[in-house]
């Protein structure tokens, strides 16, 4: 095929606005129309793009484990993790569980409602956590039971509104807070 | 309208234009009226939740950008078309800005909500993949010398990238993440209160006539480049033309 340069005006092919077989068969004198080449081209693109996308969920599958941000504390519970080996333990901070202690240390259990996990952490905490809030804590399992977090992440879920009516939803019992 | 034709383009663009510039600004005028003075504080976050308004929009059009990127990367390796790789090529600077623009703002609210700038989770990573496709675009464009090898090469790449547009859209559902799961475009419908919903669909409209607008004007630029470009080569050719046989059909 001629290569046109692209808006050259002086040859512009004037077939484009007309039937496109036209413009195969003069362009093309050996019996193949252009509908034929494109539907080829089409082809060609839509099975090279499916495999792709069976290449790329191939990979997304088997790298699921470190593409997850972090584990559930059921995730963690009776599997034996290598001595500090760093992980991020992620879930609801359990309701009644928060005890602050000296120096800005921090003592709560992080549960999924199937297990439960007791962190400590010495620092300060986002404004968001709360019991009941998603958070995400990054440390260490340490052989006392506690997981010793160097940081704490809050999470927020995907409700937006604005306070009256959060509380007017409390107030009916309809809604049972965040998360 | 044949549109094909870029010089009916240029004079449909031309006259359109000027309508979309002022249909952008008033719904600017109205989205920001909205955040500002009409949407109320969310119970959680408080004020903090404005940043929505100019992060979500721009999330959108980041990923609206490329989509369209990559239609049109379809338009110049199936048809051919002409216009296809001038939009494609006019885009790329505008989707790289607003995904800049959402990862900037997403950054400045993670702050003061998660606690952390920036996290390594599936979210922002795949929109970071996102912005260096964009760049790698740009770049790609501008290594070659002919516009058509540039466009094909370019258009392949695109179609190649797309693949990261549904990792995007569903890296929240797929593996846990710090970022929240999707708010707006859901199968069980919105769960933003329609205080703060309306405002943020206003905005996103905005941004979308804002990106209409700046599309256009790239084409148009694009389309007067090429042209000089052709008249160039042509001043120079026809010394060269009279030398040797014209191979053109």
């Amino acid at each position: 095929m001629t290569r046109l340069p692209p808006l050259a005006f002086g040859t512009w092919p004037a077939s484009w606005a007309k039937a496109p077989e036209r413009h195969g068969l003069v362009s093309h004198g050996n019996g193949r129309s252009k509908m034929t080449r494109k539907q080829r081209r089409m082809t060609m693109i839509a099975a090279a793009g499916g495999v792709l996308a069976v290449a790329v969920g191939l990979i997304l599958v088997a790298l699921n484990d470190q593409i997850v941000f972090f584990q559930s504390p059921s995730d963690i519970v009776g599997k034996q993790l290598p001595d500090g080996q760093r992980i991020r333990l992620g879930g609801l901070v359990e309701e009644g569980s928060v005890e602050r202690g000296a120096n800005a240390e921090v003592r709560f259990a992080v549960t999924d409602t199937v297990e439960s996990v007791k962190v400590v952490y010495v620092g300060l905490l986002p404004d968001l956590f709360r019991e009941g809030q998603g958070v995400v804590t990054e440390g260490v399992m340490k052989g006392d039971g506690w997981f010793h977090a160097d940081n704490v992440l809050a999470k927020h879920d995907e409700n937006y509104m604005p306070k009256e009516v959060a509380e007017a939803l409390k107030g009916k019992g309809v809604w049972q807070g965040e998360e | 309208m044949d549109l094909a034709n870029p010089t009916r383009f240029m004079s449909f663009s031309g006259r359109l234009l000027p309508w979309l510039g002022g249909a952008c600004a008033l719904a600017f005028a109205a989205g920001l009226y909205l955040t500002f003075f009409v949407a109320p504080d969310d119970y959680q976050q408080g004020a903090t939740v404005k940043i929505m308004f100019l992060h979500v929009p721009a999330a959108w059009l980041a990923m609206m950008c490329y989509s369209i990127m990559a239609i049109s990367a379809l338009g110049t390796l199936v048809w051919k078309h002409p216009l296809a790789d001038v939009s494609a090529r006019a885009a790329a600077p505008i989707g790289a800005a607003f995904t800049f623009l959402s990862l900037v703002t997403g950054s400045l609210w993670g702050k003061p909500m998660w606690g952390t700038y920036w996290v390594w989770d599936a979210r922002l990573t795949s929109v970071l993949v996102l912005f260096v496709m964009y760049l790698g675009l740009i770049a790609l464009w501008r290594t070659m010398e002919d516009p058509i090898r540039a466009g094909k090469a370019a258009a392949v790449l695109t179609l190649v990238g797309a693949v990261n547009l549904p990792i995007i859209k569903f890296s929240v559902d797929w593996w846990n993440t710090l970022h929240q799961p999707a708010s707006v475009m859901r199968l069980d419908g919105p769960t933003i209160h329609p205080t703060i919903l309306w405002p943020l669909l206003t905005m996103a409209l905005a941004f979308t006539l804002l990106f209409l607008v700046m599309h256009l004007m790239a084409m148009r630029n694009e389309i007067l480049r090429r042209r000089l470009r052709t008249l160039q080569l042509g001043a120079a050719g026809t010394r060269v033309a009279a030398a040797r046989p014209q191979a053109a059909e």
